[in-house]
């Protein structure tokens, strides 16, 4: 089932007579959920957005050589670190991107740092991955859970939603979500009422809801994701608590997410998202050209795909740039000391702790009747500029930070 | 208001009615499962896939034909039933002269094919099912507020339950059924198709998982996984009902529920391996299951 697949060899013939020109070779593993809960979020649609990034990049760059690889964490951060370390030493990968689950993610950075390589994270929410937990290989891209507290948190106790009950799922995500939010509530004059933890992958969420129905809190906030989130929303309704006059933040919530729920249920939702396929021309050119890549007409990427698209190319710039074949370390100083620039994310930089900064946006998803077409799930409430979407290094108690 | 552990009285009561919905749930997949192995001695590890098809055909057919909950709820484990049909004619009745562990690979491999053509079509993330109009809303109980939906499915599932229990127990089909099990060959003399009533038993323990599924989709995210993370407990309620045993299999579907409900209350961050907790101290005590016969 552990399926390894040597994807791609994009070799680019050189032109006769240019003997002289640099060859350069990179490989780079797409590691992701392929096959459970977050394989739509991440999985074979990073693939197709690794697949497109490499494209583009060669069209522009025809002596450099990129290789792909790709593999299923499985959401066990064992087989995560294990494949990695296989990668890094036997198949020779320079980089590994997405991992979309922050216990794989941690577990891999520890790797990407010992053997001082390249991890760029896409998929993994957990702020800790720029913060305690940060070091001089990894380099967090789309989101973090930071980002979603400060966006979605902020503009729920903002608009009277003073009091917060939480339906968290256990693992190092759930915790880190939870707690950055709860931060943001507090800070914002709110109170935390109470929480429950409840195991990931779990399909019945009734008793769960029934606890934050009777606390009495405005806001019930979903520190979960994927299938957890989706039955969580679903059972709310079912269960009346937004009748009821609670509020559901779904703290992390993709438009995958919002098209399995369906807008019927999903509609008033408030969510944070760093890119969104139906923002603009840019952005709905290049859903197209994924789609086709990924043979799904009727599926929309994520802020995730979007962000292995992005990070990959501001990846191979530095290679470029750099030429050889250079040490983990050092191309991460390079990533960090050029500005990023690219058709999705548009203009960015990525700071002392690792983390890539671009603006945030907060969502509304429509009703049925506002949808006109296939993929309109969201009104966009809010544009959170990158300065104040992310945290500030300084703060973010990681030992990189200087001063 | 009294308080119980220093939980309120009506939290708790609440929690035990939400335990045995969920319960109703395990019940009706475990009965299957028992029904399954009682007569033909096969551990259908398929049983969680069956259960994806079932909503997924529901899904189908409102969006294919138009045909909604109610309909779907008849059609579905039909087709779905048909399906085990056609699985148990073409690779199940081979390997019945062979040990357990043969028919669980064979279902287990089954299941990896279902689940991988499901997402390849359809995604890992979920497809959307709305619930019927006459089902939504609910009660306010004075402890709890119980949606109508759920009360819907407490009241099918102890239907189903009970009828096919009658049936296999107290039935002269049930008995032919039980001695086919017990001695096929001597059953045959008597002028009894054994062979096609093995093949409808299968057929009816597959529609029953379709059945849960249709009663699913409504509230649970109809995806390709839905059945994996349910199965595991599922089989763990057959394996402490006693393998085989149907009264078994319903009562600890029930009481199960209930047991994680309040597991859910008290230390939620166990409310995954309460079952297998007891299902260790249950083999210990008693290897043949509550209410299973030692062989």
């Amino acid at each position: 089932m552990k399926s390894l697949l040597s994807l791609t060899a994009i070799a680019v013939a050189l032109a006769a007579g240019s003997a002289q020109a640099q060859q350069l070779s990179v490989k780079i593993g797409v590691m992701s959920d392929m096959s459970s809960l977050y394989a739509d979020i991440g999985g074979p649609g990073s693939v197709a957005a690794a697949k497109l990034a490499v494209a583009d990049f060669a069209k522009s760059n025809p002596n450099v050589k990129v290789e792909l690889v790709s593999g299923d964490h499985q959401n066990k951060p064992d087989v995560g670190s294990q494949l990695a370390n296989q990668w890094f030493d036997v198949d020779k990968v320079d980089m590994i991107i997405d991992i979309p689950n922050s216990g794989v993610a941690l577990a891999v950075s520890q790797v990407a740092a010992n053997k001082n390589k390249l991890f760029i994270v896409s998929g993994a929410a957990a702020s800790d991955l720029t913060g305690p937990k940060c070091n001089a290989n990894t380099i967090h891209w789309s989101y973090d859970t930071w980002m979603l507290a400060n966006g979605t948190g902020k503009a729920m106790v903002k608009t009277g939603g003073d009091t917060w009950f939480f339906l968290t799922a256990d693992y190092a995500f759930g915790h880190a979500l939870e707690r950055d939010t709860g931060e943001v509530v507090e800070k914002n004059g709110g109170k935390i009422l109470g929480k429950v933890r409840h195991p990931l992958n779990t399909s019945d969420f009734s008793s769960f809801l029934l606890q934050a129905q009777s606390s009495k809190a405005k806001v019930v906030g979903l520190a979960n994701a994927g299938g957890d989130t989706i039955n969580s929303i679903k059972q709310a309704a079912e269960f009346g608590i937004v009748k009821g006059g609670q509020k559901m933040a779904g703290l992390l919530v993709f438009a995958s997410d919002v098209n399995a729920l369906g807008l019927q249920t999903a509609q008033g939702l408030s969510l944070t998202e760093s890119w969104y396929w139906d923002l603009n021309d840019a952005n709905r050119e290049w859903t197209k050209r994924w789609q086709t890549e990924r043979n799904a007409a009727g599926k929309f990427p994520t802020m995730i795909h979007a962000g292995v698209y992005s990070g990959i190319t501001h990846y191979l710039k530095a290679r470029v740039a750099l030429g050889g074949s250079p040490e983990g370390k050092d191309v991460t100083a390079k990533m960090k000391a050029t500005p990023t620039d690219d058709v999705l994310f548009g203009k960015g930089v990525i700071d002392e702790a690792g983390r890539k900064r671009h603006d945030a946006y907060l969502f509304e998803v429509k009703k049925p009747s506002e949808s006109k077409h296939p993929g309109d799930f969201y009104h966009l409430r809010a544009t959170i500029p990158a300065a104040e979407a992310f945290r500030q290094a300084k703060d973010s108690g990681c030992s990189l930070v200087k001063g | 208001m009294f308080e119980i552990f220093g939980i309120p009285s009506t939290a708790l009561f609440g929690q035990l009615l939400i335990g045995l919905i969920n319960g109703s749930f395990y019940a009706l997949l475990s009965l299957g499962l028992a029904v399954i192995f009682g007569m033909l001695n096969v551990i259908n590890f398929a049983h969680c896939a069956q259960y994806m098809m079932g909503a997924f055909a529901a899904f189908l057919l409102l969006n294919l034909t138009g045909l909604g909950y109610w309909g779907a709820l008849i059609v579905a484990p039909i087709l779905v039933g048909i399906f085990g049909i056609i699985v148990e004619r073409c690779l199940l009745q081979w390997l019945y002269k062979l040990d357990h562990l043969y028919g669980l690979l064979l279902t287990f491999g089954l299941v990896l094919i279902i689940e991988g053509v499901a997402r390849n079509f359809y995604g890992s993330a979920g497809l959307p099912y709305t619930m019927p109009e006459s089902l939504q809303g609910g009660q306010n109980l004075g402890f709890m507020f119980l949606p109508n939906y759920r009360a819907w499915v407490i009241v099918a599932s102890l239907t189903v339950c009970l009828a096919t229990w009658f049936v296999i127990e107290r039935t002269r089909l049930g008995a032919y059924l039980r001695a086919a099990t017990e001695n096929p060959t001597l059953v045959r003399a008597f002028g009894i198709n054994v062979p096609l009533m093995i093949t409808l038993t299968y057929g009816f323990g597959v529609a029953l998982a379709a059945f849960a599924g249709v009663m699913a989709a409504p509230i649970y995210n109809v995806s390709p996984q839905m059945g994996s993370s349910l199965i595991i407990v599922v089989f763990a309620v057959v394996v402490i009902g006693g393998m085989g045993s149907i009264m078994g299999a319903i009562v600890t579907g029930f009481g199960l529920g209930i047991v994680e409900g309040l597991t859910k209350v008290f230390f939620p961050e166990a409310s995954n391996t309460v079952i297998f907790v007891i299902m260790a101290i249950v083999l210990l005590v008693r290897p043949a299951g509550l209410f299973g016969r030692r062989a």
